[in-house]
Parts: structure tokens; sequence; C-alpha cells
């Protein structure tokens, strides 16, 4: 058999991006003290880098590479660049907040373009080994974010239980790899297709093998049954690492359900949705339900993920590219006003104390009226109230799901997302109670570096704006998914 | 220029609004000057209320289209337009809330102290979205008004407004949202039947009974809770009473007129059918709020709260005089007595607007002085304040119907053409004229007038001349819409006549 070199193009992005992290944990062994101002440097130019070349490399061809176990389309370009952009974010709001809590330290940006080299391989992974390999990328450095901040034992405690039930959900992943291979004989995503349909799939190992799969796809998403992890490690993990988890990963996420079910395993559709109905609408009632009750915003947020995360799914279910595209807008949008809600977090965090508590933001109308309403951005959008972005998101989930077939499966699914907004919207407006209508506890006026500033100020504007005028990435996702 | 009339009514407050909250922020001690914001917010609103006049001029009487239509794409991928345009049935309440939001401002000037920028940034924003749910053609666009018109409303009670408003703000917010979230599936479902969200389009679309039925219910559903009709209404009390006076009003003379906008823009036009076999249920719920919420008024100790349910009974006259369009119609096969009817809640609405935000102002006036709203605490107050007095008893007077106020012209509409349907309607909806009085003139009784209650109120000082100006013109309007309704009358006739002709067309 002859050797042929395996075209490298496609996966050019992933290569900048791993040789420029290489030059970040070189260049910090040689950085003395306790400011990392060369390396934080080096790893957001490094996402430039990665950045540049996913955006020349362009939007429209599709391309397989290594055998094809590897895909480089424009829904793959499109995920990554804002996966890259994401993390662009992270950095900005976590610098400040590490160096006040003297834990700055090089690891923190190596580990986490690592972790961003784990979601882009997943997002372009065109076999389930591709993808395992990339969530293991992701899964490792996360655990290892999460306990970043190695004398706080409640951050070893929460790396722990992720570490345990990560691992575990990785092996129930590879056993339904293993299984779906055995019984379909093949890993990559086009086989597997052209495989069920010579066979209808009509086989016990592989129901075992798909429940395997969509079980470990739901505790990556962290959708209920499988969210017990998102709460204590949001709460336990760092603001910063916490910022990370609750970003760029649900992008990977995403990437995996749309690659293994949809691409992979589109023809079982009707199979894999009863599944995900289960798990969405336990996510947004769960989700909903729970977050009610919480009196720490990380914990608030955390909640509302797991709900969001169930919007999400409901696009997935719903089993139209109208409803693939729903969902992707939803996730990119998600995306962007969770990293901003939890960079609020940040912006409160003052000299060394952290400020998670919803009480920490009594009053803060009165400390500075401009990131209320920057706050207040986030928490209309997260809330679906128009004219935020997170409105056209939940109005295109629910277009889809009532346009995905008739009966009243797909009515039922409709009125419990917009009940269950009403709910959420609750602990939403708790939070602006709190910041409007209450007397300020401390009145330390708010010092954050001008970066943090205009990146936080330009964050919550793009919630606001992308809501006024949501066409143009509409038509993004639209063209990215046919 | 003419051509943008509506944009720019609807972007000039909102944006307007937006400079004022970064013009001036943080608290003012002294009640001297009020800063940059309100002298910028009153002539935003000013200007505003001024360029309501060739909207005016140029309206053409006779026609029933659209008129002032703009329509430009808005987001390609839902086909959503940004699609504006009036008719005699939206016109009316534009002008109310371009008069209505400069006397707010007015009554706000040396009165609120904490954050007085934000709170007349606030109700700019909010003057600009309400005028946009008014003139809103597409049925997204109408939704986004109408629910970012909750987010001003829900900061000026919570911030500005009394001891529970935080637990008021959020029953109001949580309690309209739940209403107009099922109006969103019904407005997609829509969208999905007709490939568009243009309301032109849905009067026109086809709907089996099943489906009107439930678009039907989901628009009630919005429409009541924010009419808001029994048994849906409890926020307002909550609402009304802890907001401050100028939210009060709001609330009062343009909020809760989204309701009854609502009804004729969306439900009776969308789902003719439905409204007609449903028409029994909205006559019985608007007679029980015109009754049983009349007797609910009668006892109340708070003013306020009496304003709030005495408004709950005055609205029920507004969908009586919607829904009575299908039995007039079977009764007597004509739709001129029909038309009445739907002119009079019209006409009621406006009506409402101007005598409810006066009435509220009058109590914002007494609790500005005396800091309590228990009628309980009053006594006498026409000896120390005989100029606030006079116009309290004109208000009022207006409240019970008096002939010769705007309210009388509503009502008197809606209960003649309740004769023309069936004679227990009119007799159950003709007890306001009884109740109304009971209510309104007893609370007047037992505040303005006998003896001096007690030394605050004997200490007392009448109206101040901004006080003055801003009853002074609401009275003027209630007089001028009592004794010479007809423009107000003829501005709507052609279309109110073109909705019944319209609806009296089954769709099934």
């Amino acid at each position: 058999m002859d050797f042929v070199t395996p075209q490298f193009q496609p996966a050019f992005p992933e290569i900048v991006l791993l040789g420029s992290l290489c030059v970040v944990l070189i260049a910090d062994l040689f950085v003395d003290g306790e400011r990392r101002t060369l390396t934080w440097l080096l790893a957001v130019l490094s996402l430039l880098a990665t950045a540049g070349v996913l955006y020349m490399a362009g939007f429209t061809e599709t391309t397989f590479t290594f055998s094809g176990s590897y895909v480089a389309d424009p829904l793959g370009s499109v995920l990554k660049l804002f996966a890259v952009l994401s993390m662009l974010l992270v950095f900005v709001y976590a610098r400040e907040y590490l160096q006040s809590q003297g834990i700055e330290r090089g690891e923190f940006y190596v580990l986490s373009l690592f972790a961003l080299l784990g979601i882009m391989v997943m997002v372009s992974a065109a076999s389930l080994l591709t993808m395992y390999m990339g969530l293991e990328i992701l899964s490792l450095s996360l655990y290892a974010l999460v306990a970043f901040d190695r004398d706080s034992a409640v951050s070893a405690e929460s790396a722990m239980k992720y570490f345990v039930l990560g691992a575990i959900a990785s092996g129930v992943l590879l056993y339904g790899i293993s299984l779906v291979y055995g019984t379909l004989g093949s890993v990559q995503f086009a086989d597997l297709a052209e495989a069920l349909r010579r066979t209808d799939g009509n086989d016990l190992g592989f129901w075992f093998g798909l429940s395997f799969l969509v079980a470990g796809i739901a505790f990556k998403f962290g959708a209920v049954p499988f969210h017990m992890w998102i709460p204590d490690v949001y709460h336990g993990a760092r603001t910063p690492v916490t910022l990370l988890i609750g970003t760029a990963p649900k992008i990977a996420s995403f990437a995996l359900a749309i690659r293994v079910l949809v691409d992979g395993l589109g023809d079982l559709h009707a199979v894999w949705q009863d599944m995900l109905v289960v798990l969405a609408v336990g996510s947004i009632v769960v989700g909903n339900l729970a977050a009610l009750a919480q009196t720490n915003l990380k914990r608030m947020l955390a909640y509302s993920t797991i709900a969001h995360v169930g919007f999400i799914l409901m696009g997935i279910l719903a089993g139209t590219s109208e409803g693939y595209r729903a969902a992707l807008f939803y996730t990119l949008t998600y995306v962007l006003m969770s990293g901003g809600a939890f960079a609020m977090i940040l912006l409160l965090a003052q000299r060394g104390q952290e400020s998670d508590e919803i009480d920490d933001f009594r009053g803060l109308n009165r400390r500075s009226p401009w990131f209320a309403a920057m706050m207040a951005c986030f928490m209309f959008g997260l809330a679906g109230i128009p004219p935020w972005v997170g409105f056209w998101g939940k109005l295109n989930v629910i277009s889809a799901v009532l346009n995905a077939g008739t009966g009243p499966l797909y009515l039922t699914l409709a009125i419990i997302m917009v009940v269950f907004s009403v709910i959420g919207a609750f602990y939403y407006l708790r939070v602006l109670k709190v910041i409007y209508f209450d007397a300020p506890g401390s009145s330390e006026p708010i010092r954050k570096p001008v970066d943090f500033r205009w990146v936080l100020s330009a964050n919550a504007l793009a919630v606001l704006l992308l809501g006024c005028f949501p066409g143009l990435l509409l038509r993004l996702c639209n063209s990215v998914i046919a | 220029m003419i051509e943008y009339m509506l944009s720019i009514l609807i972007w000039l407050p909102t944006i307007g609004g937006l400079a004022v909250l970064f013009l001036g922020s943080g608290d003012r001690s002294d009640s001297s000057s009020a800063g940059w914001g309100a002298p910028l917010a009153l002539g935003i609103s000013v200007l505003t209320l001024a360029l309501c006049w060739p909207l005016v001029a140029g309206f053409d009487n006779s026609i029933a289209d659209m008129q002032f239509v703009e329509r430009t794409p808005w987001i390609g991928a839902f086909n959503v337009y940004y699609h504006l345009g009036i008719d005699g049935l939206s016109l009316p309440l534009i002008v109310l809330t371009a008069f209505v939001t400069p006397l707010v401002i007015i009554a706000g000037w040396n009165v609120i102290t904490r954050s007085p920028a934000q709170y007349f940034g606030a109700f700019l924003i909010l003057e600009g979205l309400m005028i946009g749910v008014f003139c809103a053609l597409d049925g997204m666009l109408f939704y986004v008004f109408w629910e970012a018109m909750l987010v001003p409303m829900f900061i000026i009670i919570g911030v500005w407004g009394g001891t529970r408003r935080v637990y008021a703000t959020i029953k109001f917010f949580l309690y309209t949202f739940l209403g107009s979230v099922f109006m969103l599936v019904s407005l997609i479902y829509l969208y999905l039947e007709s490939g568009s969200y243009s309301l032109l389009e849905f009067h026109s679309l086809p709907i089996g009974m099943t489906a009107q039925t439930l678009i039907f219910l989901s628009f009630l559903f919005a429409f009541a809770v924010k009419v808001p009709m029994w048994p849906v209404h409890t926020w307002l009390p909550d609402a009304h009473v802890e907001a401050p006076t100028g939210g009060s009003v709001i609330l009062a003379a343009i909020m809760l007129k989204m309701g009854g906008y609502g009804f004729v823009r969306l439900s009776l036009p969308i789902t003719p059918d439905a409204s007609q076999s449903l028409a029994w249920l909205m006559i019985t719920l608007s007679l029980i709020a015109v009754v049983y919420i009349g007797f609910v008024a009668l006892v109340q100790k708070d003013m306020k709260k009496l304003i709030a349910y005495s408004s709950i009974a005055h609205m029920g006259f507004v969908t009586l005089g919607f829904f009575l369009l299908w039995p007039i119609l079977a009764q007597t096969g004509s739709t001129d007595g029909a038309a009445l009817g739907v002119g009079g809640g019209m006409v009621q609405m406006v009506s409402h607007g101007l005598v409810s935000g006066a009435m509220f102002f009058c109590v914002g006036v007494m609790y500005d002085r005396m800091h309590t709203r228990e009628i309980a605490d009053y006594g006498g107050v026409v000896n120390t304040m005989p100029h606030f007095a006079a116009f309290m008893v004109l208000f009022a007077m207006a409240n019970a119907g008096l002939p010769g106020t705007s309210g009388f012209v509503g009502e008197f509409m809606v209960i003649l053409s309740a004769f023309k349907a069936n004679f227990w309607y009119a007799f159950l909806a003709a007890t306001t004229l009884i109740l109304g009085a009971a209510y309104t003139l007893w609370m007047v009784k037992r505040v303005v007038f006998g003896d001096v209650a007690n030394e605050q109120v004997a200490a007392l000082t009448d109206l101040n001349g901004r006080e003055y100006f801003v009853l002074g013109v609401l009275a003027i309007a209630v007089l001028l819409v009592g004794v010479w309704p007809d423009p107000l009358v003829e501005m709507m006739a052609a279309s109110v006549e073109n909705l019944v002709s319209q609806v009296s067309q089954s769709k099934l």
C-alpha cells in the first residue's frame, strides 16, 4: 500500500494554533515575576493569528482530509471563528482578575489555548475517533483549569467531581463509539450514514451504542439528567474559568451533536428525537425551576445554562435544517450573552474579593449606571425579552419546532418553551431588582482596566444591536447549514 | 419628511430618551434645579406632540386604508418588515400618547429627586415604544414594541415606586409577559401559515375554526391582561398603587389602551369567527368588570386603588362595546349599530385616558403634600385647596360619566348600542352610571368636602403653577371631547366601519 502524504491544508488553523501555543508555552518559561504580560500578549496574538487563518480560508468550500476523518466546511469555520472570538473575550476579561488574585500563571493561557484546540478538532471531526480525541483535549484542559487555583479547597473539590463524572461520560461515549463501530463497521460519519441506509440500523447492539452516544453528548452539554456537574463546577471554579467553561465549550457541544446526530445518524432522526425531547424538556423545566432558588449568581447562571441547553436541543430535535440553524443561532448568541454575564461578576470582583453573590450587585445602578445598564442588557438578553438578541434565538427555535411537523407534540413543546421563558424571566428580573431597586452595599467606585471596560461595553451593546438588527447573523447561520 | 413621520414619532422620543439617560445621572438633593435631564426631556416630548400636528392635518378621515405607510425589509430570514402605518383606530391613541407624556414630565419636574434623568429618560423611551405599538403593521414589529415597553415601566415602578414596589413591578412584568408569550406562539403560527408577519395579510388569511379559537384565546390572554379584564386584573391595583404618579398616569392613560387596541387590530379582524362564537364570553367578562369591579371600587380605602378599580370597570365598557358587535349584527343585521358600539369603545378609550390620567394626577398632587393615599387621612381639602378641589370635582364628574364631559360620550354610545343588542346588557351596563357616580363622588365627598380633618390638611397649600397647568390642560381636553366629540368620532368613523364590515365576513 502506497503511503500518500495527507493534505494538511484543511487543518491549517489548528496547526497554527498548536504551533503558536507551543511558542507561548516555551516563552512563558522565560518570563519572570508576577506579571505575565508577555504570555498574555503572545496568547492573544496566537488567537488573532488563528482567527486570521480561519478568515482567510473562507467560508465556502468543504474539504475532507486524513482519510476522511477530518473536515473543513463552512459550518466548522464559523463555529471555530466564534470559539476563537469567545476565547479572546475570556483572555481580556480574565487578566486583571488573575493578577489581583495573585494567580496569573502562564498555564492559564496555555491550557485555555489547548482547550480551544480541542474545540476546533471537535468542530472539524468527521469521524467518531477524531471527535473523541478533540473531546479529550478539551476535557483534560478543563479539568486542570478548574483546579487551577490549587490552594483553594473548593476548586480542588469541584475539579475532582468534574474529572470523575467527565471521565465516566467519556467512557460512556467511547463505549457507544465502539458499539456503533462493532455493528456498523465504521467510525466515519459519512460511512455511518451510508451503512444505516443499507441496514436500517435495526440491531440491539447499535441501539445501545446510539443511547450511549446521546448520553455522552447530553453530559457534555449538561442536559438534564446529566447536569449534576454543572452547578458545582461553575460555582467551584474561579470566575475566569467559569467564564471559559460557560462559553466556548458550548460551541463544541453543539458541533458534537450536529456532527454525530445529524451528519452521522441523521436517518435515525425519529429515534434520537424522542431521547432529545426528554433531555430538552427536562433541561428547560429543571434548569429554570432550580435557578429560581439560587442566591449565588454563578450557580444561578449555571442552572440557567441548563435551561438554555434545553432550547438548543429543542432546535436540534426539530430535525429540520431550520431547526439546526435555530440551534446554531441560539448557541452563538448564548455564548455572547453568558460570557458577558460572567464578565460582570469579574467586574465587581475587587481587591481579591469574589463578588459572585446576587446581593453583591446591590445598588449597582448608583455606583455605575453604565455598567448597570450593561448587566440589564445581558439579563434581558438571557431572559429573551425583545429587542435583545436572546429573543430572536428563542423565536427562531420556537418557530422551527412549530414548523417541524404537525401534531400535538410540537405545539406542546412550544408551549413549554414559552411558559418556562416566563418562569425564567423571574430570576433574571431578580438580579435587575437588586441592581436597580436596592440601596448599594458598598460605594466603592468600579476600577477596571480600559480594555476590560471597553470590551465589556462592546459585548453588551452587541447583545442589544444584534437584537435590533439580527438579519446579518441569521443570514450567516442560514448560509452555513444547507 | 412627511412620509417618515411615523418613524420620527417613534424614534425621536426613544433616542431622545437614551440621550437624556446619558446626559444626567446621580441624585439631586436640592429641588431647586431639575438638572439637564428634565428640560431636555420636556423639549423632546413637546416636539413630539407638535409633530403630531402634521399627522392629524395630513390624515384623510374619509378612507379606511393605512396612511403614512412605511415599509422596508427588516429581517429577511423571517420575512419581517419594518412596516408602519396608521388608520383612524390608531391615530387618536398616538395623539393621546404624545399629549399625556409632556404632562407626565411636567408633573415630575421637581418631585422626582432620585436619578431624575433616568426617570425622564425612561418615560421618553416608553413614549416612543408605545407609539410604535400603535403604528406597527408587522406582527413581529408589533410584538417587539409590545414587549420592549415592559422594560421602562418595570424600571419606573421599581425605582420610583412606593413601599411594595418590588412585588408590584415584578408581578406587573411577569403577568403581562406571560400573557403575551401566547400571542407570540399565535403570531408564529400565522407566519407559518401565511409566510409573512404582515398584520394586513393576517387579516385576509383564511383560518379554520379550531385554529381561530386557539388563536383568539391566546390573543385574549395577552390583551385581557393588558386591558385588564376580570379575572386577570389583579396586577393592576398593585402596579397602580405602587407606581409613582407619572407611572400610574401612563399605565392608566396609555398602557391599558394597548389591550383594547389589540382587540381591534388583531383579535377581531384575524379571528372574526372565533370572536363571534366567543362573544358571549367577552360580553359576560365585560359586564362582570363593569358591575362587580364597580362594587369592589366602592369599598376601597386607598384613593389610587379606587381609581385603579374604576379603570377596570371603565375598560369593561371598551371591550363590551367591541364585542356587542355580534349580538347587534344578529339582532338588527345593520352594521351601523355595530359601528356605534365599536366607535363607543374607541371614544371611551380616549376619554378614559384623559380622565383616569387626570384623576391620578389629582391623587399625586395630594400625595406629594401629605404622603398618604388613604381616604381616611383626608377631609375638607376644599377649605385649604379650593382651586384643586374644583379640578378634582370636575374630573370626578367626568369619571362618573356626567354629560358635557368626555366620560359621557363613550359610555352613552356603548349603552345605546347595547340596547340594540339586548335589554339586559344595556341594563347592566347602565348600572355603571350609578356605581361610577357612587364610588367616585363618595370618595370626593370624603376627601374634598366636609370639615378640615386634621392639622396636615389644614396646612395644605393650593396648586402651584406647574400643577395648575397640567390639570388645566387636562380639564380643557376633557371638556372639549365632552362637548364637541365630532372630530374624534369622525376621525375614526371610516376605519370603524371598515373594521365592522371586515369582521362580519366569515374567514372559514
